[in-house]
């Protein structure tokens, strides 16, 4: 758990010298080696670190627009992951995706850059998985700004009326973009909603991983032992703006502040120092995840950028007939 | 004409504000536009004017907010309700497509829904496949919605302040990249000068954006920037005339099929996706009413995949000012 969360949150800062680097002093979204928007997760990492202990490469992960902390624990590839935030050749898809429309199929890890949407996947994973007869579960992750959308509600309903094995995850981290949780919303537990479906739910008050992995072995055993879905939330921090240029002007200093006080890799520092753990060993743990994201972060860059013919390629599995209508004629007027 | 050049977000927001000042029934609601004042400064300084209750902040919650802006507008008010990115319309399009736009109808005009729903639109930034869609053609296709599609600054408070006082549902599509945001810079061009005082623009009125004689180039929104680039590049080889449809719902076939009755060829420019869309549509309509003076067409759209990540790919599909400048010399005019 320690070793994905201090990669995560290294790679994270990383990530944040690459993208700034062209946007500065003016800060224009399209410059630089990263372009476009990126949501880091900084602060977010006892969440994923917790609850994906408990999954195997077989089982399903969604993510979020936020999503590179979640993968990093799924155990997707780090250097083609990283290739597709540059948009490189390489990439997990190949330059297409970009940072938060990550998909790596070898370990079941998707996204969605919509509120709430990735969860009905995660639902669907789990129906196959159920009409299969294996013990493989689903785990969706959402922001508890997406509890409010009828997407998740309605997934709630359909997986506890199909008893399915899947686990929705909440990471509260106070923060919708601009709107608090509780100008949003007057029931403080996110997990409570799970409560109207008769679903089993649990809350994490404070963003610390052991917590997190003892709540989550309850929540994934339960998927996996086929007694059907739980909701999970997490208290998390966003140490961080929405999303990178994001000056959070709307938001009291004293959040701010909070959110970089209460960190959840200090208190697992603690838990590894009380469960005997030398700082030695933290330290080399921490060496070394440094070093895989700093190779990972060169390698990418060092890959080519997608040639423009790309752009044709792989809508379809099985490109229907006349496809080729699609790419632009020599003439130049096929566009 | 006044001297106050503004940024087109400003320009917006000058008339929603006037509205709101002369209108109690006029409120705005959607996701961040209170402390955020809209992620695309489509609501700049409207709470501090205003108060939460009238700029309201909503949940995630798109089917119920902007169902609620339908019920509102059927109670007689005027509710202003922004869908942060047109890409995120999938979450609440029964309340937009069956509710906003079919109640009237279906009342046999007894019910009105006079609701403006804003949306931003467009790529050119590497936002990737699900937050860079124009989607023109989708709202246009589907009847009971005026769609308009400002490109300038002075256009964009005219049909804003005509939307607000419609009795109609309107999406109202705004793109990004003309707001004149600090950290996506608009190309030259939309900021103009904008009257203080308040005057709309009629729907179904396109405008002649510059005058030619050889080619008519039919565009909207970022496009129209783009199109004037390339005329100004043609300049002295081919005569082209930009024609901004302005809205597409009315649409104003008179003045692309008066221009096309004068230059004989017709390049449509769109960032919607080619097919099904507003290139084949006006294609169509000069097709029916002006056959015998055509003598040749081209579409320039985005081919028909979903919007790519990366700078390349990405560059390749979306049109470009040098895309616009091939179908042009393609005609041979």
């Amino acid at each position: 758990m320690y070793e994905w969360m201090v990669t995560a949150r290294y790679y994270e800062e990383r990530l944040q010298e690459e993208y700034m680097e062209g946007k500065e002093p003016a800060f224009d979204i399209s410059a630089g080696p990263i372009p476009g928007e990126l949501h880091l997760a900084a602060g977010h990492e006892s969440s994923a670190a917790g609850v994906v202990s408990h999954l195997r490469a077989e089982d399903t992960v969604t993510a979020p627009h936020r999503p590179h902390h979640i993968a990093i624990a799924k155990g997707v590839d780090l250097k083609r992951m990283t290739a597709e935030i540059f948009g490189r050749e390489t990439g997990l898809g190949s330059g297409k995706g970009g940072h938060m429309h990550l998909f790596d199929p070898d370990v079941n890890f998707a996204c969605s850059g919509i509120i709430g949407q990735g969860v009905p996947p995660a639902v669907g994973a789990a129906l196959a998985e159920k009409k299969r007869n294996t013990d493989n579960v689903a785990v969706a992750f959402l922001g508890e700004g997406a509890i409010d959308q009828g997407a998740f509600l309605e997934s709630l309903n359909l997986a506890k009326v199909q008893e399915l094995p899947v686990v929705f995850v909440i990471e509260d981290n106070d923060w919708a973009i601009s709107m608090p949780k509780e100008r949003v919303t007057d029931v403080a537990d996110g997990s409570k909603r799970g409560a109207g479906h008769n679903i089993p739910h649990d809350r994490v008050p404070q963003d610390d991983a052991v917590q997190v992995f003892d709540a989550a072995r309850e929540a994934v055993g339960r998927a996996r032992d086929d007694n059907g879905p739980t909701v999970l939330e997490v208290q998390v921090h966003r140490r961080m703006g929405h999303f990178m240029g994001d000056a959070e002007a709307y938001r009291p200093e004293e959040d701010k502040a909070a959110a970089q006080m209460r960190d959840s890799i200090e208190r697992m520092e603690d838990a590894l120092e009380n469960a005997g753990v030398a700082a030695d060993d933290r330290d080399a743990i921490r060496a070394d995840a440094e070093a895989r994201v700093d190779e990972a972060i060169s390698w990418a860059k060092d890959q080519p950028e997608p040639d423009p013919s790309a752009a044709y390629e792989n809508e379809f599995v099985n490109p229907p007939a006349g496809v080729a209508d699609t790419e632009p004629a020599t003439d130049g007027g096929e566009r | 004409m006044s001297d106050r050049q503004l940024t087109m977000s400003r320009a917006m927001v000058d008339a929603i504000a006037h509205e709101m000042r002369e209108d109690e029934e006029v409120f705005v609601m959607g996701e961040d536009v209170a402390d955020y004042e809209g992620i695309f400064d489509s609501t700049t300084g409207l709470r501090e004017e205003f108060g939460y209750d009238r700029v309201m902040d909503t949940p995630i919650s798109e089917t119920a907010f902007i169902g609620a802006g339908v019920g509102a507008a059927q109670a007689g008010m005027r509710p202003i309700v922004e869908l942060m990115f047109t890409d995120f319309f999938g979450v609440a399009m029964d309340q937009i497509y069956n509710n906003m736009a079919k109640n009237t109808y279906m009342s046999d005009g007894n019910v009105s829904v006079p609701m403006t729903l804003m949306t931003a639109v467009g790529g050119t930034y590497n936002d990737a496949a699900q937050h860079s869609q124009t989607l023109y053609g989708t709202f246009a296709h589907l009847p009971g919605m005026k769609v308009v599609v400002p490109s300038t600054a002075y256009d964009a408070k005219g049909l804003m302040h005509k939307a607000i006082r419609d009795d109609d549902p309107v999406v109202y599509m705004f793109h990004k990249r003309l707001m004149g945001l600090g950290w996506m810079p608009a190309p030259d061009g939309p900021k103009t000068a904008v009257p203080a005082d308040d005057y709309t623009i009629p729907f179904g009125s396109a405008d002649v954006k510059r005058e030619g004689a050889d080619v008519t180039v039919v565009t909207l929104g970022l496009h129209v920037h783009r199109a004037l680039e390339a005329a100004e590049e043609l300049a002295g080889d081919v005569d082209v005339e930009v024609i901004d449809l302005r809205t597409l719902v009315p649409l104003d076939t008179e003045t692309v099929v008066e221009s096309v009755r004068k230059t004989g060829n017709l390049v449509v420019v769109d960032e919607d996706y080619r097919s099904y869309g507003v290139t084949g549509e006006i294609t169509a309509r000069v097709a029916e009413s002006a056959l015998d003076d055509l003598s040749g067409v081209e579409r320039v759209a985005l081919p028909d995949v979903p919007i790519p990540y990366a700078r390349p790919l990405e560059n390749e599909v979306l049109p470009e000012a040098q895309d616009v400048i091939d179908a042009v010399r393609s005609l041979s005019p």
